[in-house]
Order: structure tokens, then C-alpha cells, then sequence
């Protein structure tokens, strides 16, 4: 199928399903803009949206709760300089919209009713994903079946495991972008999610493990390459490590990140840091430095909203620009930022197709897609050997960064010693932090094995989430602050 | 019986509607079924740097039915209204519960521990707030904010924000609850730059459920401006052993990982690091931690819990013991024991204050860490370990010294709650957990 394809079916598929029940056509569109566009108006945007979600959960071997949850409506959006107004309904009928449309455009004044004559434009639009419908995929009692198997599987490695919880969760949304330049997007996208957490329990000691994945397409992905029992296994195994270790060391040392998941220090460090909000306003650690070198020269990172299939990808972003991949660092030299058409436009610059936003109810802002640093070239086993005394953090439990100074945080929940170029025992109870503008200056080792994560994260701004990937190679980064109990 | 009085449109079709999903269910075949119908409109304005960034007007509504066959359960949840879309949710709900294992601890709350009376907890204070009043008021507090001090140079904005909302929780065994609440606020967040391309953050609010109990809106500008500039020229300290002191506003998290670990789920999956400890002395023996679910206007009030269960005023932490757990009706059946009435959580959780202020803490403490933020989410429910990133004040001599950041605090909570040496006077009542400032004996904090 080529993109013009996929876009026009995607923006027929919406019109149907969101506009055509209301009666809703081009002239009620036109109308609802007119209502905005006065002369103090810059720019407004119109979004609707229809989602169905449901998950399924298994506790002590079986799926006890369900749920499906059916949410729809429309935000509308007026921006007058700085100035954003916002309203939305979660009715799509002709006077909520233009009740909606009155409430947005009051942030500015002296504006006279037009009459827009909108020539509808389609926007392109990639082809990352099929329209499918995970809810439909797969027969009820097979989602069910598959979480039991994925419990059957955890509690068969070990006896040691006393509580499996397991989780399977799929969405679609339809979304439809209409914008006062006349542009109309679409798309269709669906969302798959497999969680396993185990505990297990020796001697009286508990510990925990989780895995899981998932991304944009139906849940014949978890069935596919054996991938909802990988994760029960690299649950099982991650705790097992747990029950062996030995509280973590404080202080400062040479630490070594896994390829992955780990990214999400990328995501933390400095994608925020890098989006275009906080840089406009002057409140990031990053304003005002691009071109500078921020990172060791062997760092090139990107966030890539055009990979298939991923769970940060997108077709089309929330305000309708298609996703791109931008280069964020090259080389060490800060080079983009992470940008929404508002924030763009103010900053004099080209969106990147990073207009995200939860649903209807909330505003779009800048936020990153799948969001990852290029592999460099040496071997992990070589990093490894280099180091003689660190910490090797394989995977992490979540992780918060505070913009303005670029302080961030990270806990990890499996971690190594690592002794004289050996993974030494492991620790838990670890914590990292840094600086965001000074931690990639520290990078003395980037692997050549380059990796993503399994497709599990959800990243918080404002109160609003959204989907993203992070990822990287092995990172040898030197002087990090280690936080745990042991001196 | 007393006077009747008449209930506003709103309540009654949103107490009709949760009546007809009952209806709906039970044409289904359900042998019991639960609802709870919201509904919500507010207003939200940012002022930044003098000017409007953002106006938002909200209006939520979403309409959720539990259905049990028998043992078995399904949910489904809709935020539109019309019959039909009501009769696809309830219909949902029940193919799933086709599907779900059957739970013989699954179902509706006992009558018998249902709240007979709902009383009014002066909850509901709707304020009348004009987009234009609104906006002059997230400016003035702005102002307050970049005139307390030169280095305060830029902001994310100052907040005005007004909600107001009916919730309804229906069962099929008869239990009609509606509680309305308004929740009105304002805050500020600014920054400071400390001369050497170094810059803060910081930020003050106030949370109410009536709007003549906001502080001055200036008051709030200047807090968050000197929140702000005392963080100015922080660094890191080396690695050490110390008393850590919780400012009230951070405190409170330490009171959450408590719940948290003595809530039903954690302890029926024994994954709570305080498992089986009911009776068994957790902190010092003067703490006292209760709820007090029927104080008036505060922020996690309730009449009632999310399954109707009567909620009343209960110790949770008397001499040092823990008392009990908190159960919903679902974990206490699994556990064999009885419901607490904490089906969503808990309502004020009160941590009875000591004799000292802020000031006398700091005494206390002597020599020691201020902990003022926390970021990350370091903390293992399973064993307890405890590791945050943090940042605040070193203290010398019972004084603040120098600002301090980029670095973590690191312990185990049971030895923390174990630890715990003073709690002060100084009680942030802006959320559903009500404490002052915690002093904890000894933490490892790394730094350079």
C-alpha cells in the first residue's frame, strides 16, 4: 500500500466514523472555523478523535478482571501569538463544537467572525502501520488463553516464583486533524502491550522482576517469534538475579549502560531537555546552545517517529505533520530540538512532526516519538574490559529529570559490580544521577550493538501520556553518581 | 426524616443515568452490578511573564458499570451518554465477564457495612470565576513572584484553576451515594539564575475547596521567588552517613509508601516488605497516624469509600504498632479479614504533629541533610529499599548552610519508619495526607 493510499483510506475511514454520525461536513467545518479565525487568530486547529481500549489482567494463575473502555470527542484550539485558547467536547455535534470554538477564541480580542472557505488539503502521511484492530484480532477467550500461558510459562522455570501478574492491553484510535491552513489529516493506530511481573521468594527473601512489549499492531505480535513467553522467561530471570544481590555502593564511579531499555537516560537527560517549549521559554539547561557541542564526538543522537511498527511511531503526528527522523546530536554537537507547529513557528523553525498529545482533552506539545543514540563502533566485551571498578546497569525501573537545572534520576532494577573488566555480583536498590548537559560529555565508550527496547515505554509531561521508544548501545559513561546504601 | 430538598438537574440525571446502566445489567443477567457517573467542568489560566499563555476550559464526564455473574466480573467505562452507547458499555462489561475466571471473593461490598447516612462535608464551594478575574489573579501572583527578588528571571507561569464535580457511585443492593466537590487552585513556578549560567526552578500552590480559604494570591508569587532563590549557587556534597530531614511537602510521600505497603493487593500478592506485619511495632512509640475522613472542606474527604463502605475517623499507626491494614471489600475476603473502607485509598491520612516547628528540626538535626524535592521513583515495594534523587540544604549548626543537589538518599523504609525521630508541626494540609516535617536518623546520601 503506498502512503497516499493508506492516508486517503485512513481519512475516509475518520470521516466516517467521527463526522458522518453528526451530520458533520465541509461547510459545519468551515463554520466552526470561521467562529475562530479573526484577525488576532494566528493559527487553530480542530481534534477529533474516537478510541476503544481494553485490557485484560491475571493474578495467581488466572484473568480475573477485564475492561473495555470507549472514549470520544473533539478539541478545538486557537492561538494568538503565545496565546493558546482551548475547549473541548466530548460530544461531536455541530453546538458543542461551536460552543467550544466561542470559549477557545476568547483569548483574543477585537476578532470579527469570518467565513472560512477552507479548501481542504490532505496532508501526506507515512505508512508505519496497517489500520488493524487489536480488539478484534484475537477471539476473548484467546487473550485469555494467552495470559495463562504466559503465567504457566513463568511458574514452570522455577520454583522459586510465588506470584505471577500479568497484563494484555490494546487500543485503536482514529484521529482526524482539521487545521485553519486547510490541511486534514488521518490516521488509524493501533496498540498492543503484553506486562509480566513475577515475584519470587527464597529463604524469606522476596524480589521481583518484570518484562513485557509490545508496539503498533494487532496481538498476533505476542505470537509471533515466541515473544509473550520471552517475557515471562526474562521476568523469571530478572528476579531470580535479584534474590542474589547485594545492596548497591554510593558514590562516584564508572558505569557501564546495557544496550536498550537504558535509553531511557537518553530520554531523560536530554530528550526533554531538547524539546521545544522549554527551549522557547528559556527554562531547559539546553537553551540557546545549539551548534554547541554538548556530548563526546562518538554521540549521535535522534528521535525517529518513522520506524514501523515501533510503539513511539506515528504516521502522523497530533497537529497533522508527518513524523521524520531528527538528528538531535551529531557528532557530539547539539544540532534540533524536539518541536510541535506552535513552538516551531515562534522559534522560526520547521515542526518535526512532535505535536503529541494524550486525547482530545489536552493540548499538544512538543514530545518525543522513539528516541535513541547511533551505535558506535566497539565491541561491548572491549568496554567491559576497560573498566576496573564500576557499576553495569542492565536495566531500569523509571526515571525523572528536572529541566532546569538538568538534574536526572534514574533507578535501575538489575545492576552488576563490575570488577577488573568482569560482571562482578549483582546489587539492587541503585540509583543514578547526573547532569543532563554534562553527561554525555562523559561518554568515553559507545558499543557498535545498537539496540531498542521491547516497546513498553510511557512518558509523562504535564500530566499528560503518551507512547514513546528509547534506545542505544552499551555506554561506558565515567564519573556518574551512584546511589545506594553501601560506602 | 428532614426536610426534603430538591436536587439540582445535574444530580438527578447523572443519579438517573448510573439507575438505568443498574437496569441495563440486570436485563443483561448479571446477578449484581455497581456504577459510578461523573461529571466536571472547570476553567484553567496560565499567566507567563505578564502575559495569557493559556486558556483552558474543561468539561469530563464518564460513566463506568461493574457487572458480576455470579463470581465472575467485567467492567467496561464510556464517556458518551446517549442510550445507546450506554447499552454498548454495560453489554461489554458483560462479554467480558463471560470470559473472567470465576473469584468466590468477587463482588459487591456486605450491606451491612454500608454507610447509612451521607453526611454533608462541606465539600462543594463552587466559585464564579470570570476568565478576566482569573487571568488578573494568575498576573498579580506572577508579579509577586519576579518582584521578591533580582534573580528571579523568567517563569513557567503562574496558575488560577476551578473545578467543579458530581460523583455517583449506584449498586444493585440498593446503594445510592452523591457527593459533590469543587477543588480551586492556584501555583507558581519560577526561575532563577544564579550568575554563572546556572539556573533553579522552583514553585508554590495552594489547593482548596473554597475559594475565600486561598492565601493572598501574592503571597503564593513570593513563596514560589523564594523557594526558588534559596536553591541558587546548589552543589553536590561528598558521599556520608546523616540525619535527613523531609521537608512536610516531600514528607508526605514517606506516609504514601506506608499505604501503599499495607494496602490490600500488595498483601494478598505478598509483594509489600510489610507483609504480615499488623500488631508489630513499626516506628517509635509516640507516632500516630489516623485517617479522618469526615473533616470538614479538606481534600481527601469522603462520606464513603469507592464501594459505599462507611468511612469513620480509625488509627492506622498507634504507639509505634500498626494498627491495621487498608482493605477494599475484594483484598479483606482474601485476606479473611474485614474492610477498612479504603476501596480507593485512603481519606486524610492524618500524622499527628510533635511539639516543633521547622526551625526546632533543624536544631535537632544539627548537622544533616534539608531534603526539599525528590525526583525518580526509586523504591522497591517488595523489599523496601528506598534510593531518590534529591536535592535541598546542607545544614550546619541546626542553620541552613548551602544549597545542595545532584545527589541521592538512600536507606530501607522499614528502618527509616524504624528511624523516624521527630515529626513536626508544621502540617501541609494540601492533600489527602496531612503531615509536617519528617526527621529521619540516618540515611546514606551519595554524592561527588
Amino acid at each position: 500500500m503506498t502512503n497516499e493510499t493508506l492516508h486517503s483510506r485512513n481519512l475516509e475511514r475518520a470521516r466516517e466514523s467521527l463526522l458522518a454520525p453528526a451530520g458533520i461536513g465541509v461547510g459545519e467545518l468551515d463554520q466552526v472555523m470561521g467562529r475562530m479565525l479573526g484577525h488576532q487568530v494566528d493559527y487553530a486547529d480542530l481534534y477529533f478523535q474516537y478510541s476503544r481500549q481494553e485490557s485484560w489482567s491475571l493474578e495467581e494463575g488466572q484473568v480475573k478482571a477485564g475492561s473495555r473502555h470507549i472514549e470520544q470527542g473533539v478539541g478545538v484550539r486557537a492561538i494568538a501569538g503565545e496565546k493558546t485558547g482551548f475547549a473541548y467536547s466530548d460530544e461531536i455535534v455541530l453546538p458543542a463544537l461551536l460552543d467550544a470554538a466561542t470559549a477557545a477564541r476568547a483569548i483574543a480580542r477585537g476578532g470579527r467572525e469570518q467565513t472560512a472557505a477552507l479548501t481542504a488539503r490532505n496532508a501526506s502521511a507515512l505508512s508505519l502501520y496497517e489500520p488493524v484492530d487489536p480488539l478484534m484480532s484475537l477471539e476473548d477467550a484467546a487473550k485469555v488463553a494467552l495470559l495463562e500461558r504466559v503465567e504457566q510459562e513463568a511458574r514452570r522455570l522455577d520454583p522459586r516464583v510465588k506470584q505471577v501478574m500479568a497484563s494484555l492491553g490494546g487500543s485503536q484510535e482514529t484521529v482526524l486533524v482539521m487545521r485553519s491552513d486547510g490541511v486534514m489529516a488521518a490516521d488509524v493506530r493501533p496498540l498492543v502491550r503484553l506486562n509480566v511481573t513475577v515475584i519470587v521468594e527464597q529463604n524469606g527473601r522476596r524480589e521481583t522482576g518484570s518484562s513485557g512489549g509490545g508496539g503498533r499492531a494487532d496481538y498476533g505480535y505476542f505470537l509471533t517469534e515466541d515473544r509473550a513467553l520471552s517475557y515471562a522467561r526474562e521476568a523469571v530471570r530478572q528476579a531470580l538475579v535479584n534474590l542474589e544481590a547485594a545492596p548497591a555502593p554510593a558514590g562516584t564511579m564508572q558505569v557501564v549502560l546495557g544496550p536498550g531499555w537504558p535509553g531511557i537516560l537518553l530520554h531523560e537527560a536530554i530528550g526533554h531537555g531538547l524539546e521545544g517549549d522549554f527551549n522557547r521559554k528559556g527554562t531547559s539547561a539546553f537553551a540557546g546552545r545549539l551548534g554547541e557541542k554538548i556530548a563526546a564526538e562518538t554521540c549521535t543522537v535522534v528521535d525517529d517517529g518513522t520506524l514501523a511498527g515501533r510503539r513511539g511511531s506515528l504516521n502522523v503526528d497530533d497537529e497533522g505533520t508527518p513524523t521524520q527522523n531528527t538528528v538531535l546530536i551529531e557528532r557530539g554537537v547539539l544540532r534540533g530540538y524536539i518541536l510541535d507547529r506552535m513552538n516551531a513557528r515562534l522559534m522560526g523553525m520547521a515542526p518535526t512532526g512532535n505535536g503529541r498529545r494524550e486525547s482530545y482533552a489536552h493540548l499538544p506539545m512538543p514530545r518525543m516519538t522513539n528516541t535513541y543514540m547511533l551505535a558506535g563502533e566497539t565491541p561491548p566485551e572491549e568496554i567491559m574490559a576497560s573498566v576496573k571498578k564500576g557499576l553495569y546497569a542492565v536495566n531500569f525501573g523509571g526515571g525523572q529529570v528536572d529541566i532546569t537545572s538538568g538534574k536526572f534520576v534514574f533507578s535501575a532494577s538489575e545492576a552488576y559490580l563490575i570488577e577488573n573488566g568482569r560482571i562482578g555480583r549483582p546489587v539492587r536498590g541503585a540509583t543514578i544521577i547526573g547532569n543532563g548537559p554534562d553527561v554525555l560529555k562523559r561518554v568515553a565508550m559507545v558499543g557498535n550493538d545498537l539496540a531498542l527496547d521491547t516497546g513498553v515505554g510511557t512518558c509523562g509531561k504535564d500530566g499528560q501520556s503518551v507512547p514513546v521508544g528509547v534506545g542505544q548501545p552499551t555506554l561506558r559513561i565515567d564519573g556518574m553518581t551512584v546511589g545506594g546504601t553501601e560506602e | 426524616m428532614g426536610a426534603i430538598i430538591a436536587k439540582d438537574k445535574e444530580t438527578s440525571s447523572l443519579e438517573d443515568l448510573a439507575a438505568q446502566a443498574l437496569d441495563l445489567a440486570r436485563g443483561q443477567g448479571a446477578s449484581a452490578a455497581e456504577v459510578n457517573a461523573g461529571f466536571g467542568r472547570g476553567l484553567s489560566v496560565t499567566v507567563r511573564k505578564g502575559e495569557v499563555e493559556t486558556v483552558e476550559h474543561h468539561r469530563d464526564k464518564s460513566l463506568s458499570v461493574t457487572v458480576f455473574f455470579g463470581d465472575r466480573s467485567g467492567s467496561a467505562s464510556t464517556s458518551d451518554f446517549r442510550s445507546q452507547a450506554l447499552s454498548e458499555a454495560v453489554l461489554a462489561a458483560c462479554v467480558i465477564a463471560r470470559h473472567t475466571a470465576a473469584d468466590p471473593y468477587n463482588g459487591l461490598a456486605d450491606p451491612a457495612h454500608l454507610a447509612r447516612e451521607i453526611p454533608d462535608l462541606d465539600l462543594h464551594h463552587p466559585w464564579e470565576l470570570s476568565m478576566e478575574e482569573a487571568i488578573d489573579r494568575a498576573r498579580r501572583c506572577e508579579d509577586a513572584a519576579f518582584a521578591a527578588d533580582a534573580r528571579i528571571r523568567n517563569s513557567e507561569g503562574a496558575s488560577v484553576t476551578t473545578h467543579d464535580g458530581i460523583d455517583v457511585y449506584a449498586t444493585s443492593h440498593g446503594f445510592l451515594g452523591t457527593v459533590r466537590a469543587s477543588r480551586h487552585g492556584v501555583s507558581c513556578a519560577v526561575l532563577g539564575e544564579d550568575g554563572q549560567g546556572g539556573m533553579q526552578r522552583d514553585y508554590e500552590y495552594a489547593s482548596v475547596r473554597d475559594a475565600r480559604d486561598l492565601p493572598a494570591v501574592e503571597e503564593i508569587g513570593r513563596k514560589a521567588a523564594l523557594r526558588t532563590a534559596r536553591r541558587l549557587g546548589a552543589r553536590q556534597i561528598k558521599t556520608c552517613q546523616v540525619p535527613v530531614l523531609y521537608e512536610a511537602q516531600v514528607a508526605r510521600s514517606l506516609a504514601s509508601h506506608l499505604v501503599s505497603a499495607i494496602s490490600g493487593p500488595s498483601l494478598y500478592r505478598r509483594s509489600s516488605f510489610l507483609v504480615d506485619s499488623v500488631d508489630t511495632a513499626l516506628f517509635p512509640a509516640w507516632a500516630h497516624l489516623y485517617e479522618e475522613p469526615h473533616r470538614r472542606k479538606a481534600m481527601g474527604s469522603a462520606p464513603f469509600d469507592s464501594e459505599g463502605v462507611e468511612t469513620r475517623t480509625r488509627d492506622l499507626v498507634k504507639d509505634g504498632v500498626l494498627r491495621r491494614y487498608c482493605l477494599d471489600s475484594y483484598s479483606a475476603r482474601k485476606l479473611g479479614l474485614v474492610t477498612t473502607g479504603n476501596a480507593g485509598g485512603v481519606h486524610n491520612l492524618m500524622v499527628a504533629p510533635g511539639p516543633d516547628d521547622l526551625a526546632g528540626l533543624l536544631r535537632q538535626m544539627g548537622r544533616g541533610l534539608f531534603v526539599t524535592e525528590l525526583i525518580g521513583f526509586g523504591i522497591n515495594h517488595v523489599t523496601g529499599d528506598y534510593s531518590r534523587g534529591a536535592a535541598g540544604f546542607w545544614v550546619e549548626g541546626g542553620e541552613i548552610a548551602y544549597p545542595v543537589e545532584e545527589i541521592t538518599i538512600a536507606s530501607n523504609l522499614r528502618d527509616m519508619y524504624k528511624g523516624l525521630v521527630a515529626v513536626g508541626r508544621d502540617v501541609d494540609y494540601r492533600h489527602n495526607v496531612c503531615t509536617g516535617s519528617w526527621l529521619i536518623e540516618r540515611m546514606t546520601v551519595a554524592g561527588a
